[in-house]
């Protein structure tokens, strides 16, 4: 079980949290002039990475609100949490672990 | 290959079974195939036999970056059956049952394929309507599945309890009798041994990390941790890993990778006459030739490619386990572990071309890729033969999230996942 530092409450176990996917992923401002790939991109295609991975999470049985972390999905550990609309301090440019 | 038989096994039982030999060679590569197939599970060597088989095409490689079937292969509860719900999945999963009925002859190799019975529990309303709609839809595609009451579920499975204490009551269930299980090892060692006999190499500890591409963008090969090694046509067939691989083409896929997680008891004498599986408490069990009881999990909540899953998750199966099979409740636990399935939205598989040329995918098969093992090699050997899509496979397209025509099994099997 991975231990999950909320923003606002601390270290808490993971069972207090849903897993709510890739994070930053923003709505077409008009998903009418887009065209079907694009739309079907935001819809459904996902980064997935070997690495580092920005996801949300919700703290369900918590405090209740979402926030965003960073997490190595080769080691599952995670990097740092950071509040929503925030961006992470930690470089997620860097390439995906082999 | 020598075939096994009757004969060869009491000579070699008067030799002290010492000239069986290897069952597949250890080839190094070769500059070029004519296709290179990424993955050396259960679906990629059985593409790779149905290549050479039905297609005659045995220039061909299967390259694994740790040894064959040492992934979801060698992970999965080794369920098999095909009562799924919309006619393009019942086609597919149909099509690889009727093959694994004669595969063990079609083989010469024993995968130890069972008919015992697939018994799909319903604990509430929901599921018994959503089941029974399941029943009739199967029986329109002429797959055999019957509706059990409470009482005959008992019947069939005497380990269950059907008390109205539990929190999940046993309402009744769905019972296909052609479905059951197989040994996963041998899926993959006889389709090895079967392919490499016809002339296909199968490459172990050989790494894909890169995928070349000409000028025009067509694929034309793989670089390797043993190699460039150049390929006429390329299949991926990377299950949790699929994305990885596709990105080095330049392919972004609608799939996630999740850890799964299984577990095994310590073996005893037949206690479990068939498969149990219940969707809507995640717990699904069947009980091995060897006397283990084999339990699955549900998927943890977040991707991951740890091949390791929560503690919780496994608690939370053997939790149903024990309240649906009370006898189970001292039985110790032998192992456990994950493997990394790649889901996609709809919770079907993709399986044919791609945006780049000569480079094809066989992916997204998620929590039940097992039981699709001979279905699965046979259509994708076909789409890899005539670069075009067999029948079956023809409505698995990557291209179905940008039409939106989804086969929709997520919806279908009714629970939350």
């Amino acid at each position: 079980m991975l231990l999950i530092a909320c923003p606002h409450c601390g270290n808490r176990p993971e069972t207090e949290f849903r897993c709510g996917g890739q994070a930053h992923i923003a709505r077409p401002e008009q998903p009418g002039a887009i065209d079907d790939q694009n739309w079907s991109e935001y819809l459904f295609v996902r980064k997935n990475p070997r690495g580092v991975h920005a996801e949300r999470w919700n703290h369900v049985h918590g405090c209740g609100r979402w926030f965003n972390a960073l997490r190595d999905t080769v080691s599952d550990r995670f990097i740092e949490t950071y509040p929503m609309g925030a961006s992470p301090k930690s470089d997620t440019t860097s390439e995906a672990r082999a | 290959m020598r075939r096994f038989s009757l004969t060869s096994l009491l000579s070699e039982s008067l030799r002290g079974h010492t000239g069986w030999g290897r069952q597949w060679r250890a080839p190094e590569p070769k500059p070029r195939y004519d296709v290179v197939i990424v993955g050396g599970g259960g679906h990629g060597l059985a593409t790779a036999y149905y290549l050479a088989t039905v297609h005659g095409i045995t220039n061909v490689a299967v390259l694994e970056k740790g040894w064959i079937g040492g992934g979801n292969t060698g992970r999965n509860t080794t369920i098999i059956r095909s009562n799924y719900l919309y006619d393009e999945s019942a086609a597919l999963y149909e099509h690889a049952l009727k093959l694994w009925e004669g595969l063990s002859q079609e083989l010469n190799y024993n995968v130890m394929f069972s008919q015992r019975g697939v018994l799909m529990l319903a604990h509430n309303i929901h599921d018994v309507q959503s089941f029974k709609r399941h029943v009739y839809a199967n029986r329109l595609n002429g797959i055999d599945n019957e509706w059990l009451s409470k009482e005959e579920c008992k019947e069939f499975c005497p380990p269950i309890e059907i008390g109205g204490h539990l929190r999940y009551p046993v309402l009744g269930g769905a019972l296909q009798r052609r479905a059951g299980t197989a040994r996963h090892d041998a899926v993959a060692w006889g389709y090895a041994r079967g392919a490499d006999a016809r002339g296909v190499d199968i490459i172990q500890n050989c790494e894909v990390t890169g995928i070349r591409r000409d000028a025009a963008g067509t694929a034309i090969g793989v670089e390797t941790s043993r190699g460039y090694i150049g390929a006429g046509r390329i299949g991926v067939v990377a299950a949790g890993h699929t994305s990885t691989v596709m990105n080095m083409a330049g392919v972004s896929m609608p799939l996630e990778s999740y850890p799964l997680q299984a577990l095994v008891s310590e073996p005893v004498k037949p206690v479990f006459p068939c498969v149990v599986m219940s969707n809507a408490v995640h717990a699904y069990i069947s009980q091995s030739d060897k006397g283990e009881l084999v339990i699955g999990a549900g998927t943890d909540q977040y991707t991951s490619y740890s091949q390791q899953g929560g503690l919780h998750i496994t608690t939370h199966t053997l939790d149903a386990i024990c309240e649906l099979f009370p006898q189970f409740t001292r039985m110790r636990m032998l192992r456990s572990w994950g493997g990394i399935v790649d889901v996609t939205p709809d919770r079907s598989p993709i399986i044919g071309k791609t945006p780049v040329s000569n480079l094809f995918v066989n992916c997204g098969w998620g929590t039940g890729g097992f039981k699709a093992t001979p279905g699965s090699g046979h259509v994708f050997a076909h789409t890899l033969a005539t670069g075009a899509p067999h029948a079956i496979n023809a409505p698995f397209t990557l291209d179905r999230f940008r039409t939106g025509r989804l086969i929709d099994e997520a919806a279908a099997a009714a629970v939350a996942h």
